[in-house]
């Protein structure tokens, strides 16, 4: 199996990585590969630290791995390769009035990303996560070939997993149904934090998210825009796409009072009494794919993004969370807060029931500080943070946040007992121990 | 239109996007190849994309008797019938210096294997009076260098034979074009050291299918390599002799 000295970041791009790597163009290679060179699998590299890192070490891309293999157009069961992309499904399935189940805000995402991170989208709080509508997986693991059905301790432990027990060669999933490739969006322009949670505990939208200007302080604290979504058929021009950001942008373009102003009148644009828009439906889902390389708009430092989830009761906690972010000057546009159900499918999943924040942070002066409190706080609150986003925690920070971490650790030391699969954010957070 | 694609060496990537391509607009493809449980799952995903039919077919460069069987079915299909051929193959040269024996191999992947195949369907689309044929020979074929030259050779012959080919097509209203990759991300030059501009397999695929749409007789792809072999070409054979490039 020849392999390529590769050198990649983390999506976040304050961590790097040089990989020995296979990409296998097929599933014999991917078994070869696997076998004699047993390395952790990798997709898109859109998780933001480093969970899709794996530093002087090799990996497995398996993004070359990218067929549907298999569509049922009336029963919406469709199994695929691990690297087939979500937004590709989107583009070929919405005309057909089938959608993924469950979408991440990057269509680049890879089938086989979206099951080892348990991904989840805008429609959480009705539909759960992307592995509870996985219906059969097939994995390649350093100990064989393994398939592992809904609800077996082998499927829990891959759900979710970051790729520990093994490479996900094929996925079988049910798709929802949708009425057209078109959004019909509804925005409200919201005031602040009480008012904020109120509108996204009522929303009894199918997809809903809500903005948040993470630099508004004071009485304005919270305020943002409510984006709620029905799919739609209709017609509207294909979403634009393939523009480069061409350069690392100088470190001036993100500074707080510019994001200030932008955040204002990003809010302001929204009238007063709400809106309703027709977008393509790539547009509200992967609004930032249209950018290619947006990741260089932070500059050579990079950026962190902090995701956490607190339990529904522990709101003040979080609105705390967001006061510190306000006060640090730091926080980016991009910043989001959104409403999850109970939904999860694997030991290792990042949703339950609660409310998630998002927040990006250029990384510079005090943002790895900041950010490593707010993980105390999200800790301390009973909540927890999202793997696919972290780049500077600790194994005390995240001490507790995933209680189900033992029996993970345990199904994966079955498979791989010499621990080749591990990443660097594994290692980093010493999320194996001692098994 | 009826329009059927036999895609010889379905495996490769270049192959896979070239696939894709034409099933998006509705045209059939028959996938020819070694490998068939990766063919099958590519038909699958061709079907999903639009082909009108999506088929497995056995061909391997090596076994002439996979030829008969494909040769007698595109003259039982209706309509157009057209044939990519993306088979190849590039063994180390150390590999073939130490063993000359894979010489014979490398040309009959190829240019022999497909040369005789194209040969068996050449008499339909002339009785046809339609049909194109791609060949994908490589600027390696360009001239001999010392790092692959027995791939090269093979190439050269291949690209030799697409030109006489073209000649004979033309009168009866076939066409053929000859593309000459430079490099490709592909499982071929996967981690060979030394590759630089190298091109997506699906730019590949669609500077092919605006070829065959213009009925251009030879392109580089992606096209700045014409220029760059154009330089390579024009060093004096004296120089050129000495150099390693
Ligand atoms: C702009 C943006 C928006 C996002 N929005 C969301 C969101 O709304 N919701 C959400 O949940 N996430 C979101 N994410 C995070 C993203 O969905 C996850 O990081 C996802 O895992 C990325 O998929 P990938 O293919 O890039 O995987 P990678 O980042 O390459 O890998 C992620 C993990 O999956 C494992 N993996 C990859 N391929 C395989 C395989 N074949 N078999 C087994 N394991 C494998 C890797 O080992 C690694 O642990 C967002 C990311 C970006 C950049
Ligand atoms: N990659 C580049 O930079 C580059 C540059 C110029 C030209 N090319 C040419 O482009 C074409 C596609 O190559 P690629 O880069 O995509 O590499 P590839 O993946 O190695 O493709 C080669 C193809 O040829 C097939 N093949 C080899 N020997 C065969 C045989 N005896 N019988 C049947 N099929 C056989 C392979 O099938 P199996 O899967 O069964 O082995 C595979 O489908 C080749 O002709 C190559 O020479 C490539």
């Amino acid at each position: 199996m020849r392999t390529k000295p590769v050198e990649y970041t983390g999506w976040g791009r304050t961590l790097s990585a040089t990989s020995d790597t296979a990409r296998p163009e097929r599933q014999s290679s991917l078994a070869a590969a696997m076998d004699s060179m047993p390395a952790p699998p990798l997709g898109s590299l859109r998780s933001y630290g480093d969970a899709c890192l794996n530093d002087a070490k090799p990996a497995i891309s398996t993004v070359r791995l990218d067929r549907v293999t298999a569509f049922d157009a009336d029963t919406g069961l469709l199994t695929a390769e691990p690297g087939v992309r979500i937004g590709d499904l989107v583009r070929r399935l919405a005309p057909l009035g089938w959608l993924p189940p469950v979408m991440p805000g990057t269509g680049f995402a890879t089938v086989g990303g979206s099951v080892a991170m348990d991904v989840h989208g805008k429609n959480h709080h009705h539909a759960g996560s992307f592995g509870q509508h996985v219906t059969a997986l097939a994995l390649v693991t350093p100990k064989g070939r393994k398939t592992a059905k809904t609800g077996s301790e082998l499927f829990k432990a891959t759900v979710g997993g970051l790729g520990q027990t093994g490479a996900i060669a094929s996925a079988e999933m049910q798709l929802l149904r949708c009425k057209g490739d078109v959004m019909m969006v509804t925005e409200r322009r919201i005031g602040d934090w009480d008012e904020h949670l109120g509108l996204l505990d009522a929303s009894e939208a199918t997809y809903t998210v809500g903005w948040i200007d993470a630099t508004a302080t004071g009485r304005n604290l919270g305020r943002g825009v409510l984006e709620e979504g029905e799919t739609g058929a209709g017609l509207v021009p294909p979403a634009k796409r393939g523009r480069r950001v061409p350069f690392d942008a100088p470190s001036f373009a993100l500074s707080s009072p510019i994001v200030r102003l932008f955040n204002a009148a990003y809010w302001r644009r929204i009238p007063q009494r709400g809106r309703t828009v027709v977008k393509p439906i790539d547009d509200f889902f992967f609004p930032l794919d249209k950018i290619h390389d947006w990741n260089r708009l932070y500059g050579k430092a990079g950026f962190h993004q902090f995701q956490c989830v607190v339990p529904l009761d522990q709101a003040p906690a979080l609105r705390q969370m967001l006061e510190t972010i306000a006060k640090s000057g730091l926080a980016s546009p991009l910043a989001v807060l959104k409403r999850m159900g109970p939904g999860r499918a694997g030991y290792m999943s990042f949703p339950m029931e609660g409310y998630t924040l998002a927040v990006d942070f250029p990384n510079r002066g005090r943002a790895r500080h900041i950010v490593e409190g707010l993980t105390e706080a999200a800790r301390d609150a009973g909540g927890r943070i999202y793997f696919a986003k972290d780049s500077v925690a600790t194994p005390e920070l995240i001490a507790g946040m995933y209680p189900e971490q033992a029996k993970w650790v345990k199904a994966v030391a079955k498979l791989d007992p010499e621990r080749a699969l591990q990443t660097d954010l594994v290692r980093r957070l010493d999320l194996r121990g001692v098994a | 239109m009826n329009e059927t694609w036999i895609i010889f060496g379905a495996t490769s990537s270049m192959a896979r996007a070239f696939a894709r391509a034409v099933s998006e607009r509705g045209d059939a493809v028959w996938l020819a190849g070694r490998d068939l449980a990766d063919i099958g799952a590519l038909a699958t995903d061709c079907s999903l994309r639009g082909a009108a039919h999506a088929e497995v077919l056995e061909f391997d460069a090596r076994k002439p008797e996979t030829f008969g069987p494909i040769a007698a079915k595109a003259e039982a299909a209706e309509g157009t019938v057209n044939a990519a051929v993306f088979v190849g193959s590039m063994p180390p040269q150390a590999d073939i210096d130490a063993d000359p024996s894979l010489l014979d191999g490398v040309v009959t992947d190829s240019h022999a294997g497909p040369a005789r195949m194209l040969h068996m369907l050449a008499p339909i689309i002339e009785a046809r009076g339609a049909g194109c044929v791609v060949g994908v020979g490589s600027v390696a074929g360009d001239r001999g260098r010392i790092g692959n030259y027995v791939y090269g050779s093979a190439k050269a012959g291949f690209h030799t034979y697409l030109s006489g080919l073209r000649n004979r097509l033309t009168r009866s209203g076939g066409h053929v074009v000859t593309v000459k990759p430079g490099f490709v991300d592909t499982a071929m030059t996967w981690g060979i050291p030394g590759m630089f501009l190298v091109a997506a397999p699906e730019a590949v695929a669609s500077d092919i299918l605006k070829a065959v749409a213009r009925k251009r007789d030879t392109i580089y792809t992606p096209f700045f390599w014409r220029f760059i072999m154009l330089i390579i070409r024009s060093i004096p054979e004296r120089i050129f002799k000495k150099m390693s490039i």
